[in-house]
């Protein structure tokens, strides 16, 4: 058959391209003459696994016409044939129907006398065996398993592990386990390993059963170096969960036994598992390190490969590690394997010194164009670690990546190097020109559209606070006239945002948007009309509200609203200062033992989500009169976890109200409780209005109470904690019938302290131009500003940023929640938020690094005076 | 040159044999003999093919599909195909009988119960237009099983007096002890012989 393909080639072309589906379909009739021509359909049978392999659909009709057709190619004693037989068998056994026709044909072959079909047809068996029919074949497949043929064994164990697919085939698995085991003691690497994988895949679910097999397994010397490699991928998954420290555990232990085996594969193996291991200190990467060298300077070309990737990204972390290795990623610059040379480049990018930069990059200019997009992103990468590391050389780097944007490349590169562009930008003020330049050329002759929209939307945003923004104008007119309707939308909102931040542009920026009004889309010209009148209107707060500072309404609630409003018209009109703010980060605090024991006992809690406003799931808002929910606290728990009563505490903030929420979980079964209400000590201020009881909850039950209060008037006292119990009767009941017992008792339960805090009633609101936000608020707002001092923790600066955060509640602006590089000394954060009632909070803290603890200066900017107040003094 | 010789009377050697080959091979026609063995689950089908191929009583187990094999009967080779009689298998016969030369049919002696399955089973299969021209031998097997119905009682169970246009012909077997099944296969050869 191979000589006859290579004798098609020869005479030029692939004699199977072009294949028509039908009159292949036709052709596989041959197969029902009888006697069979096994040449003929042998040729058949191939242009079928062709026509499958490059992804022709076959209809289960046709499938299984051929399938039928195709078991009629058992009665003929063609080793070739035969072997296509099972192939064929295997491709069509998920398409057609009835597939279990040859199960008995494939019985006879797997246990026959011909070595040459028993592993072939253990493959195709397995493929047609549903979990009802695997018990008849499962005495065969444990033979199998064992068989002293490693082919056979190997085929077997390959085939088991595709049948636990099926989860509750792996119970028929499962019953192999003792020939699974006989096989693991193979002489066979391969056996071994199949047999190793094996185990692995039943017992995945059972993980004391794994650690069990690992630590068995790390003790005695196995055979197979493939083996060794799963175990220690195995040994490094338990590894990244263990709570020991590395230089204590066994299991790290035989890892690192591992970089001194004698085969090269298990070798690499271990020292790429060492690399890879979270927190691996560089004591323990060097042993791993100095193996990688060594294999720098293979005659082998997948070994250099191999090391000078995982150097690559040993750099990424700890690039002081891999400086020793300099010498050798210097020789493989000139490798003739140019992905080779692309990593060895890189990865010095990542290590060397800001001289070398320059010398580098030449070298890389010299084969760029000769190495593929997967390895240019990876040249792109290191491009973008190293503007970070060496800010002054942007100039150079930025050249070397718009040459790269002019290049021919898929979208996915092109994306990475507009990226980095972006990224740059906005680390470095100083190559925001530049950048913006280069970005606009490329938007010139780009046929990505997500990413000319995306670069479109940056120059709206960046260009008109550049020294000379009307050069962008150029650009972004040209999108309007040359583009698609997509890219037209976003530049006519680009241009709109210059004519409201560059007064000197606005004349001339409105003539082009009332051109953009006749356009034929529909979106492109609702846009140039809205932006048009927005600016005629010269109202100086519309146009900020709009166009230079955009809302930040949550979006989802605004739909709904909007939704509801064409279903159902009322005279009210919707008001968008009273819509919810869209929360930008959600915090993602879940202490996991804590879930895990609430949902034992209850079904779901409710959650209250800004997304489900209108107070849909509390009470009777409608005589509170609060107005819209405008958040609601991640809920917290006021009881240990393992008590009695499981409760915790949901705070939904209104305007100038507050609802808290009480979800009370009975985890006893020989309780009801009944009557249940909270009994709070409201703080001075506070104002209480009404409350909510429930009335009963039984064994994993949960209910809710709810307690209504005022917010002071004063926002100062805001802040505050109210000792909390619970009152309810409890009366006993029979725990299996759940039936009352007696007339119960008052019990009083004390809960943990309800705290009223800052974050509670923030809301994070990202902008993008904080710093002119700030200065307008300067003239406008209330400032207070105070100096602290806290003492340094271990993260250093970063540490103390993250605590404001958290304490505060307000999104970070621009990255500067970001201290890069980590061990600076000084450090500036730009907060913005939204306190309840819509009051808006921008604050600066200052923070500097003094022997062992940070100094603070906080300036905050409101447009209440006493909010501003309340936020300071929350840090104090 | 010696050896460019020796390599002509190969081949010389060679289509002279094929001569001959084809001479004999005409007597029976070009062909493999076509049989298909069908029947009620457990009536010995597999039992009966093995039989026919090595000469002895092999262990089986239920038949899921099919088993295909080469027998040779008196210097005749046939193509023999074993389906399986489990009632989800039966729908799958049809797939298989065109160009058939001769169905067997194997009763289980002893299943009194199923006769009346057998007799539809095998009139339905009857009806199909592709086994028109396939000729029939219907095998009473486990004859060597003490209280089995006689070859009478099954020829009547089975209703064969009705059967029209059809050669066949029942015997009584018992594949366990190879009894019968020599008879069974002469008659097919003489049988198959004279309708060529």
């Amino acid at each position: 058959m191979f000589k006859r393909k290579s004798k098609c080639v020869f005479k030029g072309g692939n004699p199977y391209q072009n294949l028509e589906k039908t009159s292949v379909l036709q052709e596989a009739r041959t197969f029902n003459d009888t006697p069979v021509n096994p040449r003929k359909c042998t040729h058949i049978l191939t242009k079928i696994l062709y026509m499958i392999n490059q992804g022709e659909q076959l209809g289960t009709a046709e499938a299984t016409e051929t399938f039928f057709a195709m078991t009629k190619l058992f009665q003929s004693r063609d080793i070739i044939l035969r072997r296509m037989v099972y192939l064929g068998i295997k491709e069509l056994s998920a398409i057609a129907e009835d597939v279990i026709i040859v199960t008995s044909s494939l019985t006879k072959d797997m246990t026959g006398k011909e070595d040459t079909y028993r592993a072939a047809a253990i493959r195709a068996l397995c493929s047609i065996t549903d979990v009802s029919m695997l018990q008849t074949i499962e005495r065969y497949m444990k033979q199998a398993i064992v068989d002293k043929n490693p082919g056979i064994s190997s085929a077997a164990l390959v085939s088991c592990l595709h049948l636990c697919k099926n989860t509750s085939a792996t119970d028929i698995v499962k019953r192999s386990l003792n020939e699974i085991q006989e096989a693991l003691n193979s002489d066979n690497v391969m056996v071994q390993y199949h047999a190793l994988g094996l185990l692995f895949h039943i017992r995945k679910t059972d993980r004391l059963a794994v650690t069990k097999l690992v630590a068995k397994l790390t003790k005695i010397n196995m055979k197979s170096p493939f083996a060794v490699c799963m175990l220690i991928r195995m040994a490094c998954k338990l590894l990244e969960e263990e709570t020991i420290p590395r230089s204590e555990s066994p299991l790290f232990e035989f890892v690192e036994s591992c970089i001194r085996h004698k085969s090269e594969t298990v070798v690499y193996e271990a020292a790429h598992a060492i690399v890879h291991l979270s927190g691996t200190g560089a004591r323990h990467l060097a042993p791993a390190v100095s193996v990688l060298q060594l294999f720098c300077s293979s005659a082998k070309p997948t070994l250099r490969f191999a090391a000078v990737r995982t150097l690559n990204k040993v750099a990424m972390e700890h690039p002081s590690t891999v400086t020793a290795c300099n010498l050798d990623l210097e020789n493989l610059i000139s490798d003739s394997n140019r992905s080779v040379a692309t990593l060895a480049i890189t990865t010095l990018l990542k290590t060397g010194a800001e001289a070398s930069v320059d010398r580098l990059m030449k070298q890389i200019a010299t084969f760029v164009n000769e190495i593929s997009d997967e390895f240019k992103i990876v040249v792109v990468q290191a491009i973008r670690a190293l503007c970070s590391k060496f800010p002054r050389k942007h100039t150079v780097l930025m050249n070397f990546l718009s040459g790269m944007l002019r290049e021919e490349g898929g979208l996915e590169y092109k994306a990475s190097i507009a990226d980095t562009i972006i990224a740059i930008i906005e680390e470095n003020p100083e190559a925001k020109e530049i950048g913006l330049a280069h970005l606009c050329e490329f938007i010139e002759d780009c046929e990505h559209t997500s990413l000319t929209v995306r670069i479109l939307h940056l120059l709206g945003k960046e260009g008109p606070r550049t020294k000379q923004p009307s050069r962008f104008i150029r650009f972004i007119y040209n999108r309007v006239i040359l583009e698609g309707a997509v890219v037209r939308a976003a530049a006519v909102g680009a241009m709109a945002k210059y004519a409201a931040n560059c007064e000197m542009l606005n004349d001339s920026i409105k003539v082009l948007l009332k051109r953009c009004c006749l356009d034929v889309d529909d979106e492109v010209r609702d846009r140039a009309t809205f932006y048009s009148q927005l600016l005629s209107s010269n109202n100086r707060q519309l146009i900020t509200d709009y166009l230079s500072e955009p809302m930040h309404v949550s979006l989802p609630v605004l739909e709904k609203t909007c939704q509801d409003y064409v279903l159902n018209p009322t005279k009210e009109r919707i008001r968008l200062n009273e819509l919810p703010v869209d929360i930008v980060v959600k915090n993602v605090s879940q202490e996991p033992t804590r879930k895990q024991n609430v949902d034992n006992a209850v079904n779901k809690p409710v959650e209250v989500t800004v997304e489900n406003v209108d107070g849909q799931k509390l009470p009777s808002l409608v005589d509170l009169d609060a107005g819209k929910l405008f958040c609601s606290s991640e809920p917290s728990m006021l009881t240990e976890p393992e008590t009695e009563y499981v409760v915790r505490c949901t705070k939904h903030i209104f305007n100038h109200h507050l609802v808290l929420q009480f979800e009370i979980t009975n985890t006893l079964d020989d309780q009801i409780l009944e009557d249940i209400s909270v009994a709070l000590d409201v703080s001075e201020g506070f104002q209480y209005l009404n409350e909510f009881k429930c009335p009963s909850i039984k064994y994993q039950e949960t209910g809710n109470v709810y307690v209504y209060l005022k917010f002071p008037d004063d926002s100062v006292d805001a802040i505050a904690s109210f000792t909390a119990k619970m009152k309810f009767i409890v009366k006993d009941c029979d725990p299996l019938t759940g039936e009352v017992q007696d007339d119960g008792y008052q019990e009083d339960y004390r809960l943990e302290d309800v705290e009223m805090t800052l974050k509670d009633q923030m809301i994070k609101v990202k902008v993008g131009n904080w710093d002119s936000l700030w200065e307008e608020a300067k003239s406008v707002c209330f400032e207070v500003q105070e100096t602290f001092a806290l003492p340094l923790t271990s993260g250093g600066l970063s540490d103390t940023v993250s605590q404001i955060i958290s304490f505060l509640g307000m999104a970070a602006a621009n990255n500067s929640e970001n201290v890069h590089p980590p061990n600076k000394s000084s450090h500036i954060v730009n907060l913005a938020g939204m306190m309840r009632g819509n009051c808006k909070v921008l604050a600066q803290a200052k923070l500097a690094l003094s022997e062992n603890s940070v100094t603070i200066q906080l300036t905050v900017r409101s447009t209440d005076e006493r909010v501003a107040e309340l936020v300071v003094s929350t840090l104090d | 040159m010696g050896k460019a010789t020796s390599a002509n009377v190969v081949c010389y050697d060679s289509v002279l044999y094929r001569g001959f080959y084809s001479y004999f091979k005409s007597l029976f026609g070009e062909k493999e003999l076509r049989i298909l063995i069908l029947g009620l689950d457990g009536a010995g089908k597999t039992t009966i093919l093995y039989r026919l191929q090595v000469g002895e009583v092999v262990t089986t187990i239920p038949t899921i599909g099919f088993n295909v094999e080469q027998v040779t009967y008196k210097n005749i080779k046939f193509q023999v195909w074993d389906l399986g009689g489990q009632t989800s298998i039966r729908p799958y016969w049809r797939c298989y009988y065109s160009n058939t030369d001769a169905v067997v049919y194997v009763i289980d002696s002893v299943d009194r119960e199923r006769m009346g399955i057998a007799k539809d089973e095998l009139m339905y299969m009857l009806k199909e237009e592709e086994l028109n021209g396939a000729i029939l031998t219907i095998l009473a097997n486990k004859q060597d099983v003490e209280g089995c119905m006689n070859v009478t009682e099954i020829h009547q169970a089975l209703g064969l007096d009705s059967l029209k246009n059809r050669t066949f012909q029942i015997f009584k077997t018992s594949a366990k002890k190879g009894i019968g099944l020599d008879e069974a296969m002469d008659w097919l050869c003489n049988t198959l012989q004279n309708h060529k």
